[in-house]
């Protein structure tokens, strides 16, 4: 197997005509992994397309992000990694590199910079959370509601979810301890900034799942990101949470009567990874592609396609208006000011050391 | 007697035979091999991971060893000189990018290690140790240079008086040059020249060579610097006995800790305890599993048997076409078939819908018959049915329909005909049937998390949750293991009480 492209390597460098191998040691097809659906297809448009137009590079799509980690684990562990350039979440990019499991990346050699100059390490700020993860948007967690099953008095506030008796009905939470304690935490009189501090504790984990128990009989547990939205578009929920660009397209998409509670909002990122243990021409090749799909336009053209906002700063104010749609965008964007007056930012050190333990006891509670 | 050839007969017919069974096993040997290879092996592997624990002893080799005398249940923290093992074997794990590795694991055990290894392999480049280096660098330049120490540890007197250092050295020496490096053009670092003073500032060594003695000189004046006070300014958690006391317990290559874990058990420096209350989880999860399997067994069979006996007994072309409707779902993904029950039972769906609209109940009373037991109990007798009317049916249909006349010629009621007649030679087709329809059942996972909720899902979720998410795959494999091992048992169980004889899948 590993002749074959030290052959065509060879093929190239005396014969560089050679239409498929313009471009020198890269390889000349590669297996981009995301999420699916509305997300890979904004890919699809921003990256893959102008990227293979410039470069007749081949990209096929996988869409394995939900399995990433113990997938790349597993092909690590059989020697034989398949995939070229991961799309996978912080926390997920994290444990992957943790394990060895992702390349460590310089931003400032091997990203582009801003167009007026600053360094990707500046232009991505405090997002770039690890070495190994290049970020490429925000998006937040968030509360959707159904406007006519709410009253009159439309909720403000993410302790709305905690009152069952201005609004009654089922709400749906996502089944896991992550952002549910912290929302929890917060409702029941805890301050933002001591969150973390809190629930830490054993105490502070019993008062998150004693605030959650007074709501419990009125869940339903989601575990895919497209079950709110249908469970919303169902009546099924009077409220519930999810990813904000799954309610931009119930709201706006599909019209139905359902509106969005950025209160409490918890931010997280979503990015590429380049997984270790790839031939030198196939990691130049996906080094060429993260280059090219996170410069400032690329990340700026993605939010014609979706509500996610970009993870540069000088991408923001190139973001215009939707592909299909034809309604400005920045309104949308979690990182928007007006969205984003009472947000919280996902605390990944914290959940590396305690989604195990945490978890464990927030699974014995929902048994019970 | 001779065969026709003259060789003995019984020779040439066990000959014979012997060609016959090479050639069957031939025949069979490209399926062994697959099932060798593609299933068997793979599930021993995944069931040496509940027991496998090499992470730790590989990691952390001279800690390890060094540990094993520390009495952990001391209130003290371990002596010094497990920290200097330790910070040779961090600075080695952190340079081939393993020590998170190792704090992900070690996390499952204790929480907050995770981000303790991460610190650690960020602070422990700090070190105050520079000042063994400098002062050995300044009684003599050349102590700088890699070439120097292959040099001295060349010297086969020099590696049995400084073991430790010369351990410290071959193994740098390897991980550089797994890099393509060698170690004698690099120059010193300074992890390696601490595990010399902790060798050479206690004597060790002296008028073994005279490159000893004079860094036995140069480190003279030094004031020890505590590698455990190093570590603390790091993270006061290296500070906390609990925190060695985990890695002592986890120290061995081979540990029972998954499978403690997967019967809510765990180790505690005073023995084997239950988790605390609000941990426990898998010993209910199993007792459901095997409680919904049996419903949904039981209720297959009441749903099935009818179907079957009516496919058993209807012409052939009425039976066949019914038949396709059985085998319908079959050709239906899964995931549409979990789906299509969630759009009927849901609260807004379609069975409560109907419901309200005859009046049978409120619209502010719809009934909740998904995301709970009972949903997955009906998505799954509908999911499972066709493997309970299968062998039924096969089964029904070589029962001969002359028994039952003949039963009722003799004066038996319609009911008696069937339970003494009927239903005994059908049995083996319900024996099939429930071992098909459990044994899928325990397994299944995609249909209890769709319509599970909280309370109908099974084992297999968690076991899936760890495999997927949480990447524990060793209390994974440890959860798998139980399952078949449960699952083993019911059969044998089933042996011996029914007997697998009277399990027919066809007539």
């Amino acid at each position: 197997m590993k002749v074959v492209p030290a052959l065509l390597a060879e093929t190239a460098l005396s014969v560089p005509a050679l239409p498929v191998l313009a471009d020198g040691h890269m390889a000349s097809e590669m297996t981009i992994v995301s999420w699916g659906g509305a997300y890979s297809k904004s890919q699809l448009r921003a990256y893959h397309e102008p990227y293979s137009a410039n470069t007749g590079v081949e990209i096929i799509n996988d869409d394995s992000s939900a399995e990433a980690v113990a997938k790349l684990r597993a092909m690590n562990e059989a020697g034989n990694v398949t995939w070229d350039v991961v799309d996978v979440v912080a926390a997920d990019a994290i444990r992957l590199c943790d394990e060895g499991l992702a390349l460590e990346i310089d931003a400032d050699t091997q990203l582009a910079a801003a167009p007026d100059g600053t360094p990707a390490s500046e232009d991505f700020g405090d997002l770039l959370v690890s070495d190994c993860f290049i970020p490429q948007i925000v998006y937040s967690t968030t509360f959707g509601y159904r406007t006519d099953l709410v009253g009159d008095t439309a909720p403000t506030s993410v302790c709305a979810v905690f009152d069952t008796e201005t609004y009654p009905g089922k709400r749906s939470l996502e089944k896991r301890p992550i952002n549910n304690m912290e929302w929890a935490l917060i409702c029941d009189g805890v301050a933002k900034a001591d969150v973390y501090d809190v629930l830490e504790t054993e105490e502070g984990q019993n008062q998150a799942l004693a605030k959650l128990d007074t709501i419990k009989d009125d869940v339903i547990w989601w575990s895919a990101g497209a079950d709110t939205p249908q469970l919303l578009a169902d009546g099924e929920v009077v409220m519930g949470s999810t990813y904000n660009g799954r309610l931009f397209s119930v709201i706006e998409e599909q019209n139905q009567p359902v509106a969005m509670l950025w209160d409490a909002q918890v931010f997280d990122l979503d990015g590429w990874i380049i997984p270790t243990g790839l031939s030198p021409e196939r990691q130049a090749r996906a080094l060429d592609y993260i280059m090219f799909a996170t410069d400032t336009q690329r990340l700026a053209d993605q939010a014609k396609y979706i509500s996610y906002g970009p993870a540069r700063a000088s991408s923001a104010p190139l973001v215009g208006k939707h592909a299909d749609l034809g309604i400005e965008m920045a309104p949308h964007m979690p990182t928007d000011p007006n969205n984003a007056q009472n947000t919280f930012l996902y605390n990944y050190e914290f959940w590396a050391d305690y989604r195990d333990d945490i978890d464990a006891k927030f699974q014995a509670w929902l048994a019970q | 007697m001779l065969a026709a050839d003259g060789t003995p007969l019984k020779k040439s017919l066990a000959r014979a035979l012997r060609m016959q069974k090479i050639r069957a096993l031939l025949l069979i040997a490209p399926l062994l091999v697959f099932v060798l290879v593609t299933f068997l092996a793979p599930i021993a592997d995944m069931l040496f991971r509940s027991v496998e624990n090499q992470i730790v002893r590989d990691t952390l080799p001279q800690t390890v060893s060094r540990l094993s005398a520390w009495d952990s249940d001391e209130e003290e923290l371990p002596p010094e000189e497990v920290f200097e093992a330790f910070y040779v074997d961090m600075v080695l794990a952190r340079e081939q990018k393993l020590h998170t590795r190792l704090g992900t694991r070690l996390n499952y055990e204790k929480t907050g290690l995770s981000s303790l290894f991460r610190k650690s392999g960020r602070g422990i480049g700090r070190f105050d140790t520079d000042v063994y280096t400098d002062a050995l660098v300044d009684a003599d330049p050349s102590w700088e240079e890699g070439a120097t120490w292959e040099d001295l540890f060349s010297n086969a007197g020099v590696r049995s008086a400084l073991p430790f250092t010369a351990s410290t050295w071959d193994r740098w020496s390897a991980v550089l040059g797994a890099d393509g490096k060698n170690s004698s053009e690099e120059d010193i670092e300074d992890f390696i020249v601490t595990a010399l003073y902790t060798e050479v500032s206690k004597g060790q060594g002296a008028g073994v060579d005279a490159r000893v003695d004079q860094a036995a000189s140069a480190f003279a004046g030094i004031e020890p610097i505590s590698i455990r006070s190093q570590f603390a300014d790091i993270d006061e958690d290296w500070a906390d006995p609990e925190v060695w006391r985990t890695i002592h317990t986890y120290a061995p290559p081979y540990i029972d800790g998954y499978f403690l874990n997967s019967i809510d058990m765990q180790k505690t420096p005073d023995g084997i305890e239950q988790r605390p209350e609000n941990q426990r989880i898998y010993l209910m999860l199993f007792g459901r599993t095997m409680f919904m399997s049996l419903v949904i067994t039981f209720s297959c069979i009441l749903l099935g048997y009818p179907v079957a006996w009516i496919l058993a007994n209807l012409p052939m072309r009425t039976a066949n076409l019914l038949m396709i409707l059985v085998l319908l779902p079959f050709w239906t993904s899964l995931l549409v078939r979990t789906s299509a029950w969630k759009v009927m039972l849901q609260q807004q769906g379609v069975i409560n819908d109907v419901l309200v609209w005859l009046g049978m109940v409120a619209d502010d009373g719809r009934l909740v018959m998904i995301n709970n037991q009972t949903g997955t109990i009906i998505a799954m007798t509908h999911i499972l049915l066709p493997f309970m009317i299968l062998p039924l049916y096969s089964v029904m249909q070589t029962i001969p329909p002359s028994y039952l006349r003949a039963a009722k010629s003799l004066g038996a009621t319609n009911w008696t005909a069937f339970w003494r007649v009927y239903f005994p030679q059908s049995v083996p087709g319900i024996g099939a049937g429930s071992i098909l329809v459990f044994i899928l059942s325990i397994g299944y996972y995609i249909t209890p998390e769709i319509v599970g909720g909280t309370t109908g899902v099974f084992i297999s979720n968690r076991i899936a949750y760890h495999i997927s998410s949480s990447l524990n795959w060793g209390l994974a494999a440890a959860l798998g293991t139980i399952l078949l091992a449960v699952v083993l048992i019911l059969y044998w169980a089933y042996d011996r009480i029914v007997g697998i004889d009277n399990v027919k899948l066809g007539g």
